[in-house]
């Protein structure tokens, strides 16, 4: 369906970027060169002495870190496209940290003890992914953005960085990873939105 | 952060016709619109706008429900225009009433509020940030509930104020709800607003209005201004938990 007199303000092509940007926008999105924050609650002001993260099988602790800990586990650069359910994309963000592959390596978890994780945050937010969505290079827990400590708004000192699904998937503040043994809804996803968020398959809400 | 689960439900675009436009400031109208299939929505939740040109091309854009939900054959879209932007422009200069756009909705089962909810409720609006707000306030008014709710709006002068002579009009009602306005760029017009944009001290004061702590704060607007009013909450005692915030993408 038209709408009248709706042209739509289509970007010109960029000198920037060679290749055509409108391939690498998933359906509905909007390129963005701010970096939006959007969350749930205040944000926290975390202090890195006491920052922790866990690993769980189920409610059992399996591994923790410290900051130095975590700082010190193998570290990964990841070049990628984001993009938020609010519909905007932003091209090309650069990440640093440890890959889930060995963070669960360090934990001594080779195999998965089960093929589905929540995501949980130090305010309490939850999330949940496929184990497989985060294995092989293509998830991580981010320790620096663009080469420097992630700032507060955007989920620092370490968030979940998980680009090729929604961008909530990457859970801000994030404290541990927990294994469960079905796909358990986390905060959004119990409220409406996609259990999966797969932005290319416009997965926003429940049921799409 | 507990708020009951919203049953999965498939949320389908359907055409909806504009059929009232009010202007509320230089920069801000609302739109009232009949959607083919009325819905059924909470106080704060949003829209997905979708814009589809001739060739094809869609935009889509969230845009927060200003009306209450106890009129739910239509919804009111309170939109600001920005320069810059895709689709506000287009609702600003080009939309008349009788067109048609489509939406799907409603959206958002966090920054939501009932009268059924217990407790005082505060709520601290920056700009446009108060159209979700505004939901509540007058979900408030139309069930004639008496739960203590105060609204702190902050904007630069008067004039950029929106709804301002309905916010009025419900505070001088004296039946619980009280109307702040924090002008950053202009004096205060009326006794009990302030001057300044919000702090620790302005929150406090305004608590003391509602006669005992908030059990529930809604926090929308900018991320400057969500962070800076969060920050006041905090500073004046309320705990994280108790917050919500929404802040607008860009």
């Amino acid at each position: 369906m038209a709408t009248r007199g709706f042209t739509g303000k289509r970007r010109p092509p960029d000198a920037d970027a060679p290749e055509d940007i409108s391939k690498r926008l998933p359906p509905g999105q909007t390129l963005t060169r701010d970096f939006p924050v959007l969350s749930a609650g205040p944000t926290p002001h975390l202090e890195l002495p006491r920052w922790s993260f866990t690993v769980k099988t189920g409610p059992r602790p399996v591994a923790q870190w410290s900051w130095e800990q975590m700082n010190a586990l193998p570290q990964t650069t990841l070049r990628c496209d984001i993009h938020c359910v609010t519909k905007w994309s932003k091209l090309d963000t650069n990440w640093q940290g440890v890959s889930i592959d060995d963070l669960l390596a360090a934990a001594g978890l080779g195999t998965p003890p089960t093929p589905y994780i929540l995501a949980h945050t130090h305010d309490g937010y939850s999330t949940n992914v496929p184990v497989a969505d985060l294995l092989g290079g293509r998830a991580m827990i981010a320790l620096r953005y663009e080469g420097q400590p992630i700032p507060a708004d955007h989920g620092g000192p370490a968030r979940l960085l998980v680009p090729h699904l929604y961008f909530w998937k990457s859970a801000k503040w994030v404290s541990g990873l927990q294994f469960t043994t079905r796909d358990e809804p986390g905060f959004w996803e119990l409220r409406g939105y996609h259990i999966y968020g797969d932005p290319w398959r416009e997965q926003r809400f429940s049921g799409d | 952060m507990t708020d009951p689960p919203v049953a999965p439900a498939r949320l389908l675009w359907q055409p909806a016709t504009i059929v009232a436009i009010k202007t509320e400031t230089a920069r801000v109208k609302t739109f009232v619109l009949t959607p083919a299939r009325p819905f059924s929505f909470r106080a704060g939740q949003h829209v997905d706008v979708r814009l589809t040109a001739p060739d094809g091309y869609q935009a889509q854009r969230s845009y927060s429900i200003a009306s209450a939900p106890d009129a739910a054959a239509t919804i009111a879209l309170t939109v600001e225009r920005l320069d810059d932007g895709e689709v506000s422009p287009f609702f600003h200069d080009v939309a008349i009433v009788g067109d048609t756009i489509e939406l799907r909705g409603p959206i958002g089962g966090h920054f939501v509020w009932s009268v059924e909810d217990d407790g005082p409720t505060l709520l601290l609006g920056g700009g446009s940030g108060v159209v979700p707000l505004m939901s509540m306030i007058r979900h408030r008014a139309a069930r004639g509930a008496a739960v203590p709710m105060a609204l702190i709006l902050s904007a630069r002068t008067w004039d950029d104020v929106i709804f301002r002579d309905e916010l009025a009009a419900l505070d001088a009602r004296h039946d619980g709800f009280h109307g702040v306005l924090a002008l950053t760029r202009a004096p205060p017009q009326r006794a009990g607003d302030y001057g300044r944009r919000v702090d620790g001290a302005m929150v406090r004061e305004v608590i003391a209005r509602l006669g005992e702590p908030p059990a529930q704060v809604f926090v929308c607007g900018s991320n400057a201004f969500v962070n800076t009013a969060a920050d006041a909450a905090l500073e004046a005692g309320i705990t994280a938990p108790t917050i919500r915030t929404e802040r607008y993408g860009t």
